[in-house]
């Protein structure tokens, strides 16, 4: 490189709202709640964001990286009901078992979505609103209608495990984050999945394999919601198919958007999923601690997701 | 011969023939299914959930997808349910408009903002359902027992007829017209068929998408009225799921995911359908409810594969 | 008053790095069958998309019927009298026919009900009219393409045109269509109604048009009544040869009798668009595709890269027999394809230079899944010096780079492949004058270190000057083969003309 092209257009460095915008509304969210919400500014209340933002932070990693290949997947708050089902049914054969089996089922529902989007090519809307609807079910079934606890199984030591007092959650998620972070910069795979979201013809004929790819896109998006859920199930003693990940595609899919990956596909921020999901459980939190209906937040994220989308336009728009 | 041709017409072949074969099928395993009261029983059960799948045939002629039609159903049974004691005119109009309003408010932020239709529909659903939790503060809001004429709505007959067969009945022929013979349910079909086209050939395609999504929330408003009067109470948690209910409906009887294609005849029968499995689980006693949902599941996945292939052979044909 | 209908005067129209219309005049007389020609890049699509409002114009007047005019959009090109009938038909599928030509003015009753009987019988009339018997009940799509374009028609005189432009309405017609369609054209004209009518079939401009404008980059190189101009003297003025300076750029002969073959494909045959056509090509050569457009030269370029499979024929590399199902498959096998659709088959344009320079080749860099920074830095790095691509760095976003060099990118992706074989389709279009040159050189040195090359160009100079050898495509069939001394645009002009020439004949039989 000599110094006259790279004159030509000064890279776009330093800090850019489209970048950095959910960290700069991370930090104003909790500046505003270290001064109205009481009680906020404590290390118990950094602990409990820690631990409530767990399955969101998860279940948004995978999101990030569906989105990012120009898809959607609305079925991971089921996927997160099977796979706990699965694992609580299996939990008499042995906690790291069951751990698998859990897995694997989530693994293989996911599949099932990325093999019916590559194969008939259906918006992955469609697809994955079938398991969405019909993943419920299979765990209710899996359960038989049940909530099952186990209080008193060693099972649950796994969700309430820490390390010099930070919780295995935290351990869990900066492994998963720092894991995705790899995948989507420095590995060829995360490379082919971005491509795919840009241009799925360029990258057909550049001799990628797209169809085995976005497989492997929709199973680790499953994958990851099954991790949750295993946590989750752990930490609450109990696994419920009617309410475990409800509306968890909401909040995965509303930090998805804070976080500036774009929602028509072909880049991932993964940091800024990170922020974006710290927002979403910021929110719920501030909501809660401010008594304020938890509902309200509901209305909230809608809202974000909304405007989120709608100022992405402008930033593709700007640089065609 | 009048209904044999009907049945060779195209679209509805697929959906009417998996009716016939679920009926017959029906009959034969349950005794007690083919009965006048059984039937209209069925019907009755599928009315509120058929009158959304209707406004879900529009938007899905579009090429457009509405997940907010539950909570609009549950927000509009709510306010329903606040004017039931007072003015039965009030209990019906409000919701209608509320849900035609939010409706109206999902076609704007997606014909104007074009912000795709899920997603759009979805903060719909999401943000109608909080809002109907906050308005009840999460309980029931009952229907007073002065309310005599406007329990009718949902509890009353006709004859042999329950009330809200008849209003499903009357909206499916409305539609059925509007579809048919009206320019507006025409420019529809252009819509979802081809929309750069349509508006090549002058058509103001924004209008009829707010249109479009405007009776998707009319029907809702007019589901969470039935709903509310029949249930005696406005509950915030109605409708739970019927998005997809109404999407599988419509998907089933035989309109396209890609738009352009079917109508709300094909979704009476897969509103039917539905309704009739349901029935058949009940019957059968021991399968548990949730089966509805993977059944659901199921026949969605075999109708959107069907449609896949179906289009393939279109395309590969031409 | 001038017996004129539409006048054009001084019209250009400039995009970012491309001059597409410059300076150009173009008349249409009343009731005259008009063709605008002018192979690929010429102007003419600018120039049609202008006149039906598609575009608008930097400089430069229009006039219908003696008023000025500015269309801002299809419609109001519409509401004035221009009619277009698309490539891309623009009509509803899932319609009937008489609900297309009637959509969104129906007649109605009172109760807004639409009077079907009376859309039935006036579409009936309306079609009848132009000599075609149809029920007018079936679906758009169920009918053949020429009746489609007869009901875009329908529609279009009905809404009161007094011009109707036609954009390659016959390239996905039979014979029989076509002759349909000129009785139509004829009726028209007898009514007055003036039509541009383009076509890249020259046959079809003979039979049918009264007159012809010639473009080639962006200008206007000739205007002539169509019986005072032969094939010949039409295809060099779209051309724009100049004898001498082909003479004088023509590529030195190289022997490569004895170089190994690279590559045989036999009997290749697709669909209609291709009919068993063989090639082989030798290591080190670069053949040339030449061809009207719609022979097939792009169609031939995605079978040989796994992108469409043949229904007949096979493929040999290095003498054994490959099955290419997917471009991966070829690219295993050393073939390389550079689309001619950059934007949408190219780039991936929110991807870093950098990446898209990789990105066929990570297999290269990468071990255990993780790929090398470093030696993707390198491997660009040493590309954006050799291909001198102009950009920031190397991990700029190729959407922020001019189409040269976007184009460069794009090959070097396919270069660091290390390929034995790249089929280039149409490398140089849309670039300027520089990078053409520069994309040039790239070629002939590619060649020099063995790659053989596949050529597809419309610009018959330039596959003079490249190549080796160029093998001539007409309607999806090889007509001749050129080298050496035999080859000039004069002879690949010849081939293309005979081969015509043979068709109908056939036809004629």
């Amino acid at each position: 490189m000599n110094g006259k092209t790279l004159s030509l257009k000064p890279a776009v460095n330093g800090i850019s709202f489209s970048k950095h915008g959910a960290a700069i509304i991370f930090i104003l969210l909790m500046i505003l709640n270290g001064i109205f919400t009481p009680n906020f500014a404590s290390l118990g209340m950094l602990r409990n964001l820690l631990l409530q933002v767990f399955p969101i932070m998860i279940v948004s990693m995978g999101m990030t990286i569906v989105i990012s290949s120009g898809g959607i997947d609305i079925s991971v708050g089921s996927i997160m009901a099977v796979a706990a089902a699965a694992l609580a049914k299996n939990l008499g054969i042995g906690i790291f078992p069951a751990i698998v089996i859990g897995l694997s089922i989530g693994v293989v529902f996911g599949a099932f979505n990325g093999f019916l989007i590559a194969k008939f090519k259906i918006q992955p809307m469609i697809v994955t609103l079938i398991l969405m609807v019909g993943g419920r079910g299979i765990a209710q079934q899996l359960n038989n209608g049940y909530v099952i606890s186990f209080y008193d199984h060693p099972f649950v030591e796994l969700g309430l495990y820490s390390i010099s007092g930070i919780p295995i959650q935290v351990f869990v998620m900066l492994l998963v984050i720092a894991s995705v972070f790899i995948l989507m910069y420095y590995m060829v795979l995360g490379k082919y999945i971005q491509a795919i979201g840009d241009n799925l013809r360029a990258s057909e004929l550049s001799g990628i394999k797209t169809f085995k790819i976005t497989i492997i896109i929709y199973a680790l998006s499953a994958f990851f919601a099954s991790l949750a859920a295993i946590f989750e199930t752990s930490r609450i003693c109990s696994a419920d198919p009617n309410t475990l990940g409800r509306f968890m595609e909401l909040d995965a899919i509303a930090a998805v958007a804070v976080g500036g990956t774009s929602m028509t596909g072909g880049k991932a921020n993964v940091i800024g999923t990170v922020f974006g999901a710290l927002i979403i459980q910021l929110i719920t939190i501030s909501v809660n601690m401010n008594n304020i209906n938890y509902y309200y937040s509901l209305i909230l994220k809608a809202v974000i997701i909304i405007a989120a989308m709608y100022l992405q336009q402008f930033r593709t728009k700007g640089t065609k | 011969m009048k209904v044999l041709n009907r049945i060779n017409s195209m679209e509805d072949k697929g959906v009417i023939a998996a009716f016939l074969v679920l009926f017959i099928t029906a009959t034969v395993m349950f005794e007690p299914f083919f009965s006048l009261l059984n039937i209209m029983n069925i019907l009755r059960q599928v009315s509120m959930i058929g009158i959304v799948a209707i406004g879900m045939t529009f938007v899905i002629l579009i090429k457009g997808i509405d997940l907010s039609v539950g909570a609009l159903v549950a927000v509009s049974g709510v306010l329903s349910a606040y004017f039931a004691g007072r003015s039965m005119v009030l209990a019906i109009l409000l919701p209608l408009l509320l849900g035609a309003l939010l409706g109206a408010i999902n076609g704007i932020i997606i014909a104007r903002y074009r912000i795709v239709p899920f997603i759009a529909t979805f903060a719909m659903m999401i943000g109608a359902r909080g809002a109907s939790y906050i308005a009840t503060d999460t309980k029931s809001i009952a229907v007073p027992m002065t309310a005599k004429a406007y329990s009718k709505i949902g509890r009353g007959y006709a004859g042999l007829v329950p009330v809200p067969v008849i209003i499903f009945f009357l909206l499916l022929f409305i539609a059925y017209y509007i579809l048919k013979n009206t320019s507006f349910g025409r420019k529809v079909y252009a819509l979802g068929s081809n929309e750069e086209a349509s508006l090549m050939m002058g058509i103001k395609v924004n209008r009829v998408k707010i249109a479009v999504y405007s009776i998707s929330g009319l029907m809702c408003g007019a589901a969470g009225v039935i709903l509310t009067s029949r249930l005696g109470a406005g509950q915030p948690v109605a409708g739970m799921g019927w998005e997809i209910q109404a999407i599988a409906a419509t998907a089933i009887g035989g309109t396209l995911l890609s738009g352009g294609v079917g109508g709300v005849k094909g979704t009476f029968f897969g509103v039917l359908i539905l309704g009739m499995i349901t029935n058949m689980i009940n019957l059968q006693g021991s399968l548990n409810s949730w089966w509805q949902g993977i059944i659901t599941g199921v026949l969605l996945l075999i109708a959107i594969i069907v449609q896949a292939q179906e289009g393939r052979r279109i395309v590969s044909l031409s | 008053m001038s017996d004129f209908l539409l006048k054009m005067t001084g019209v250009s129209k400039e995009f970012p790095g491309v001059k597409a219309l410059n300076n150009v005049d173009f008349y249409i007389r009343k009731g005259e069958v008009h063709s605008l020609m002018g192979e690929n890049g010429a102007g003419k699509s600018t120039l049609i998309k202008i006149l039906t409002g598609i575009y608008t114009k930097d400089s430069g007047t229009i006039e219908l019927n003696g008023r000025q005019m500015s269309p801002q959009n299809v419609l109001e090109a519409q509401a004035a009298g221009i009619s277009t009938i698309f490539q891309e038909l623009n009509l509803i599928p899932d319609l009937s026919i008489a609900e297309n030509i009637f959509l969104g003015r129906e007649p109605k009753d009172r109760f807004g009900k639409i009077q079907w009987k009376k859309i039935y019988v006036k579409s009936t009339e309306a079609l009848k009219d132009l000599g075609i018997n149809i029920d007018v009940q079936l679906k758009l799509k169920d009918i053949g393409a020429a009746i489609q374009q007869m009901v875009a028609l329908v529609r279009a005189l009905d809404i009161n045109a007094n011009l109707v432009v036609m954009d390659e309405p016959t390239s996905s017609l039979d014979d029989n269509e076509v002759k349909v369609l000129f009785k139509v054209i004829r009726n028209l004209k007898e009514r007055g109604v003036s039509v541009l009518f383009i076509s890249h079939r020259l046959s079809e401009i003979f039979e049918i048009c009264d007159r012809v404008t010639i473009l080639r980059d962006g200008k206007l190189v000739g205007e002539s009544l169509i019986r005072d101009i032969s094939h010949g003297e039409l295809i060099s003025k779209m051309i724009g040869k100049d004898s001498e300076s082909i003479v004088s750029n023509k590529k030195k002969a190289i022997d490569f009798s004895t170089k190994e073959t690279y590559l045989t494909a036999n009997g290749i045959s697709s669909g209609i668009m291709l009919k068993g056509i063989d090639l082989s090509i030798r290591k080190g050569e670069i053949v040339g595709l030449a061809g009207l457009l719609g022979s097939g030269r792009t169609e031939l370029a995605r079978v040989l890269f796994g992108d469409d499979q043949a229904a007949n024929g096979k493929i040999e590399i290095n003498g054994k027999k490959v099955s290419l199902k997917h471009p991966a498959d070829a690219i295993i096998n050393g073939v390389a394809f550079c689309s001619e659709e950059r934007k949408a088959e190219g780039i991936i344009p929110n991807m870093s230079v950098a990446d898209n320079i990789t990105l066929a080749s990570f297999s290269d860099i990468t071990r255990f899944g993780f790929f090398s920074r470093k030696k993707q830095l390198q491997i660009t790095n040493k590309y954006i010096k050799q291909l001198s691509i102009k950009t920031p760095g190397a991990n700029r976003e190729i959407k922020f780079l001019s189409g040269g060099n976007q184009q460069k990118v794009i090959l070097a992706r396919w270069l660091a492949l290390k390929p034995d074989f790249i089929i280039l389709d149409e490398p140089t279009r849309g670039i300027d004058v520089g990078a053409k040159s520069e994309i040039d050189k790239l070629i002939q040195s590619m060649a020099n270190e063995g790659i053989s090359i596949l050529l597809i160009s419309s610009e018959m100079e330039e596959l003079v000057k490249r190549c080796d050898r160029v093998a001539v495509l007409y309607e999806g069939e090889k007509v001749g083969e050129l080298q050496g001394e035999e080859l000039s645009v004069d002879a690949i002009l010849h081939t293309i003309t005979a081969g015509h020439n043979r068709k109908l004949q056939g036809a004629n039989k």
